[in-house]
């Protein structure tokens, strides 16, 4: 919680000002029951009826004084909290945007969405609570007893007693208690996955007829969760009446040496009815502090997962001296290792291979073989661990990480479409692109028939992520959006899967038309996809096994003759 | 069908953490308005059946515990008063003394008073804490059995997010509501009666003074709650935007990175952030002066009192300890207003929560003939063989839209069948059907001569072993994910099973081997090592009858190769059900029957059709053609 209070320094004047008119309002507040004294002293106890009415009159102006106060401190209290949650919220997105892939698989996209939305929602929550009570408390604990101590230095001793009573009776619930809303979180967690796979999996679970083992477990799960809270709702249950006993204790105390006070002539009655109020007062902020409790473990789990994201060291950055290249751009790989964070095996082991303009070079293997990941690196979602990489000749860690991809024409495995119209979508690669452009790279891409025949063409709305479109007319768009980019190196990650054979035909040859001086990558699993390129490269468990042409592999490669059995058998079969 | 429907993504918020309700902070935030407000409340309030004795007990401690608080004030009011008669007699210049004793009688009322106050809330609280969470646990269960009752159609036509957060989002709103507000309702209307009662019986004139207040509060209260209920709403609006901007540039990191769009993005980011900013300070601000403004007209009424008090006891007409009481009574009369304010919108949100969660209660279940109770183990008949029979079946997911029409089919025990046809022919259906997934609108299908209403589901599925192309594991270790097909096999058993799908070896390559335990992603296995598992479990569970459906679709063809032994050791020995839409997996099967639009259009071996030259010959030239020149 703390460690993220820094974004809080833009408002430090409006802080400093909210803090003073806090205090001003528990002044005014404070400031009544000793007019109230005033009243019954000087005022009724002398019978003095304009000074009741002078004295009336100061309360009113007092309290309308506080009001307006009040009104200022909540402006200024929600313009803090909205600008802070602004700010975080802002620093918290830009942060996450510039997260290679690495990170984003470190934590998983969905915590990340959680950390940028809910949690800073909840941060912000906390902290106009902290501006509307939590800042207050206090004032009013400690003005309640300046001005108790005011009226009768004698009788506070009382207070000397009670309060700390009431801070040990806070402290130790709260260090019971907040372990326990903690756990209570855990638990709620563990019934939400529980219930999420009972709920994806009900085909099997039915099917193997484990419906009631699965009943137990959520079960289980329902009554950890149920006696949790009732634990910690019990241990709550003594707040209110313990706070409630001590300030009545202490009203009582204070009414009977008061008494005698008052029986020996040093004090008045006035002061004495004042004195209860300020008790009373000091009573109140209490319970504002302990309404805080069950808010706080939320808040602060939340905070640190923000924290967590803001102080993590990015694992990609530009270069202090980016180079830049107007060489061809050659793809080359040159003895590169690579591994997933953590992994015990390499992903990609001593990888060397060269991509020339102008040919095409395709890569195939099982899943799980390496070659999305490879693809991965060229655009440096992930760095190296040893060998290099170069595109045009120079490392692509010595480009900015903007410049490199400029050069760079990428369409990745999954078929991602914004929301926002055809259009918005295809302008992502290249925002200056012509209305002709759009057309070429649809046509190429084999996307202008169906695009067409769209409500609006182009400026037809897509649902969020294109749901309604097929996953080969997404994949068609996704790689037409590519085509827009006037790009030098174009990477297909198995981006034709989704796609018929005829279609997949058809739009490699157009592809070759257009692109004829391009570097062409491409991924695949289907030998038909691959069988015209210029280059070959088969992998295995992270190891090009095989390179060479369609004729050369069939040949030479067992790996490959595998792969073309597997998809040839039924036909020998024919 | 959606098969592999993942939970909706985290836009919504329902596995978020909920959120404790403030105690006043967000007031003035619109409730959740339920459709049927009074029959919901009923059902609801019937739940309690079970705690009628422990609530009755609650209520009256509530009730004595206020009466308490109610009373102690006019206790002090007649110690200041003894304390002041004495003075004033002092004042006129008379000896007087103070009469101790009857002051420190009134005194020990008020301990007693005190004590037995603190005592009883201590009491409503500690019995509450288990009523409401028994009651909410004991809905909680009733969901989850009902879960188990619901046929699949439930599921897939329903978001996953959707039913979780109605499991808990909304049941802890309940819990909550049950936990802080049941007992608030109460003592606040005590509370609200005996003040006004008490503050009759000192000033009938002065309580009418605090009553004159009471149309400013409620006036202020719904002024503001009316000018923030709008921004509110704007507010939400915003977030919604804010989240769904969030999600959509962090699961499509790839693309915006690729392309350089994190510029675009953040700039679209800071504006929607800008305005959602905007509406959150403006609705706090209106909500945050809802405080402030009853403390100002309860300040109002204070000083109202103390003059008017202060003139009225120079005239005699009041003691000062009845107006020092008094002041009590009319400052704390302020909670109760406003609580019991916040109690109706809580009643409404909590009521809209409750009638999403009876929304799920109230869903037709599955019906089961009526049977004894069934052990799988136990009866598991010993002739059972696996002959299948389908006598002229129809059925259609929407009543308006005709899907499978008059179709028959005999298996003969041990056969391989092969389905195949393009997307939407009926495939899968055919699956859910067989499973009693779904239920056939028309015809029968009969196991070795029985039919399939007369067995009970459970009976039924221990016919069947199925694999999917949905690979589910659940967070378990890799031994309790194959022995989910047979939870009394023993360890034997289960690596016999891992050995014959070709998982034992990688198995024991991992870390903790068998005991390795599978994270909530299932990321620590490849696709291909996923299948095998769930193939293993197949296998594991020995059934009758096995459908296999989409199975090695997520599997590259060599490792679809690979794991082809695997599948062949499954198959045999038993009847099976094959879904393929790579042909070249099923040429060995005994009879392929080709679907299309609900229908079986062809049937016959694999070099039959082939023989045919139709609809089976076409579909697979179109997969084909392409390797011709190939070798």
């Amino acid at each position: 919680m703390l460690k993220i209070i820094k974004f809080l320094r833009p408002w430090r004047w409006h802080i400093a000002v909210l803090l003073l008119l806090v205090f001003i309002q528990v002044l005014a507040d404070l400031f009544l029951p000793t007019l109230m004294a005033d009243i019954i002293d000087q005022g009724v106890m002398r019978g003095d009826t304009p000074f009741i009415l002078r004295t009336g009159g100061f309360m009113l102006l007092i309290t309308l004084f506080s009001i307006v106060c009040a009104v200022a401190s909540s402006s200024l209290s929600s313009t803090v909290a909205s600008g802070y949650g602004q700010n975080l919220r802002s620093a918290v997105f830009d942060k996450i945007s510039q997260f290679s892939l690495h990170e984003f698989d470190q934590f998983g996209a969905s915590t990340l969405i959680t950390r940028a939305t809910n949690d800073i929602t909840q941060v912000q929550m906390v902290t106009i609570m902290i501006a509307r009570m939590l800042l207050m408390a206090p004032m009013m604990a400690v003005g309640g007893i300046v001005m108790a101590y005011s009226r009768d230095p004698e009788l506070t001793w009382v207070l000397a007693v009670s309060v700390p009573a009431l801070v040990v009776l806070v402290v130790a619930i709260a260090s019971k208690a907040i372990p326990l809303f903690s756990s209570i979180q855990l638990k709620i967690d563990h019934l939400n996955a529980t219930l999420r796979e009972t709920l994806s999996g009900v085909r099997v679970i039915r099917a193997f007829n484990r419906v009631d083992h699965e009943q137990q477990r959520f079960h289980h799960a329902n009554t950890d969760l149920a006696e949790t809270y009732i634990a910690v709702n019990r241990l709550m249950a003594y707040m209110m009446p313990g706070l409630m006993l001590i300030m009545n204790l202490t009203t009582l105390a204070v009414l009977w040496f008061g008494f005698q006070r008052i029986e020996a002539g040093t004090l008045q009655l006035g002061s004495l009815i004042a004195f209860t109020q300020y008790a009373m007062q000091i009573l109140f902020a209490f319970m504002m502090m302990s309404m805080m409790f069950n808010m706080l473990p939320r808040a602060q789990a939340a905070a640190a997962r923000i924290h967590e994201v803001l102080q993590l060291t990015l694992s990609i950055v530009d270069p202090a001296a980016p180079q830049t290249s107007t060489e061809p751009a050659v793809v080359e790989f040159q003895s590169v290792n690579f591994r997933y964070p953590g992994a015990e095996a390499l992903a990609l082991k001593d990888l060397s291979f060269r991509a020339e303009p102008g040919k095409v070079t395709a890569i195939i293997g099982s899943t799980g073989s390496g070659k999305s990941t490879l693809m991965r690196m060229i655009p440096r979602f992930y760095d190296v661990e040893s060998g290099r990489i170069l595109v045009g000749g120079v490392d692509v860690r010595d480009y900015a990480q903007h410049a490199l991809r400029q050069r760079l024409g990428y369409v990745p495995q999954q078929a991602t479409l914004f929301s926002g119209t055809v259009r918005s979508n295809l302008l992502i690669a290249n925002p200056e692109a012509s209305a002709e452009q759009l057309t070429q790279a649809m046509s190429t891409a084999q996307a202008l028939s169906f695009v067409t025949g769209l409500e609006g063409g182009t400026d037809h709305e897509l649902q969020q992520g294109g749901r309604t479109l097929s996953g080969g007319q997404k994949q068609r768009l996704s790689i037409a959006r590519a085509l827009v980019r006037p790009a030098e190196v174009y990477l297909f990650d198995d981006s034709f899967s989704a796609l018929d054979f005829k279609t997949d035909a058809r739009l490699r040859a157009a592809l070759k038309q257009e692109v004829r001086d391009a570097t062409i990558i491409i991924v695949a699993q289907r030998i038909g996809t691959v069988m015209d390129a210029d280059q070959i490269l088969v992998m295995e468990e992270g190891v090009i096994v095989g390179r060479g042409t369609h004729s050369q592999l069939l040949e030479h490669c067992e790996t490959y003759q595998e792969i073309v059995a597997s998809q040839l058998r039924a036909e020998d079969a024919a | 069908m959606s098969q592999n429907q993942r939970p909706a993504a985290s836009s919504a918020p329902a596995a978020a953490p909920t959120m404790h309700r403030s105690p006043m902070g967000m007031m003035g935030q619109p409730a959740r308005k339920a459709k049927n407000f009074r029959p919901t409340l009923k059902r609801l309030l019937t739940w309690f059946n079970p705690f009628k004795a422990r609530l009755i007990i609650v209520f009256a401690l509530a009730i004595l515990s206020t009466a308490f608080t109610i009373f102690s004030p006019k206790l002090v009011g007649q110690a200041i008063d003894l304390i002041t008669q004495t003075l004033m007699l002092r004042l006129q210049g008379q000896s007087a003394e103070f009469d101790n004793q009857a002051i420190a009688q009134v005194l020990l009322w008020l301990l007693a008073f005190y004590l037995l106050s603190s005592l009883f809330m201590l009491g409503t609280q500690w019995i509450m804490a288990a009523v409401s969470q028994r009651t909410v646990q004991g809905m909680r269960d009733a969901v989850g059995g009902k879960l188990r009752r619901l046929p699949l159609s439930y599921y897939d036509s329903h978001s996953h997010g959707d039913i979780l957060s109605r499991v808990t989002n909304d049941l802890d709103t309940i819990s909550t509501t049950l936990q802080q507000s049941a007992t608030q309702a109460i003592t606040s209307v005590v509370q609200l009666l005996g003040f006004i009662i008490m503050m009759l019986t000192i000033s009938p004139a002065l309580t009418l003074v605090v009553l004159a207040t009471l149309p400013l509060y409620a006036v202020a209260t719904i002024f503001i709650a009316k000018k923030s209920q709008a921004h509110f709403a704007a507010q939400q609006k915003h977030l919604g935007q804010l989240s769904g901007h969030v999600e959509e540039m962090f699961s499509g990191q790839v693309v915006v990175k690729a392309f350089g769009h994190e510029g675009n993005s953040i700039e679209k980011f800071r504006g929607i952030n800008e305005e959602f900013s905007q509406a959150y300070r403006r609705a706090n601000f209106i909500s945050g002066i809802i405080f402030p403004a009853m403390n100002f007209i309860s300040n109002l009424g204070y000083v109202l009192i103390a003059v008017v008090g202060g003139l009225w006891i120079n005239s005699g007409r009041l003691t000062v300890g009845s107006i020092v009481a008094f002041i009590q009574y009319s400052r704390s009369f302020t909670q109760p207003i406003l609580q019991t304010a916040n109690i109706a919108n809580v009643l409404q949100s909590t009521v809209a929560c409750a009638e999403r969660v009876f929304e799920i209660l109230d869903e037709k279940e599955e019906q089961d003939p009526v049977l004894t109770r069934f052990t799988p183990e136990a009866q598991r008949p010993e002739q059972a063989r696996g002959a299948v029979t389908l006598n002229n079946i129809s059925f259609r997911y929407k009543p308006d839209q005709p899907l499978i029409e008059n179709l028959s089919l005999t298996v003969q025990p041990r056969h391989v069948v092969a389905i195949v046809g393009p997307t939407g022919a009926g495939k899968t259906t055919l699956v859910n059907l067989l499973m009693r997934f779904y239920e056939l609108d028309g015809g029968d299908i009969s196991i070795d001569g029985k039919p399939l209403q007369t067995l009970s589901r459970a009976q039924l599925r221990s016919h069947f072993g199925m694999v999917l192309q949905d690979t589910w594991l659940f967070g378990g270790t890799i031994y309790e994910n194959i022995a989910f097909g047979r939870p009394a096999a023993n360890r034997e058993e289960v690596i016999a099973a891992a050995t014959a799908a070709h998982a034992d070896h990688f198995i024991r390559t991992l870390p903790e081997g068998y005991d390795t335990v599978l994270n909530e992603d299932v990321t620590n296995l490849s696709q291909g090592q996923k299948q095998l598992l769930t193939i293993a479990r197949a296998i594991l569970a020995d059934p009758d009858i096995l459908i296999l459906d989409e199975a090695t679709s997520n599997v590259d063809t060599r490792t679809e190769m690979q794991i082809q032994q695997a599948m062949k050791k499954l198959m045999s020995n038993r009847t099976s059900f094959v879904i393929a839409h790579r042909l070249s997996t099923i040429r060995d099967a005994e009879k392929i029957l080709v679907m299309n639009e609900g229908k079986i259009v062809e049937q016959g071996t694999h070099a039959e059709l082939m023989e045919k030259k139709g609809f089976y010959h076409e579909l697979f030239l179109a997969q084909f053609s392409e390797l011709e020149t190939a070798t």
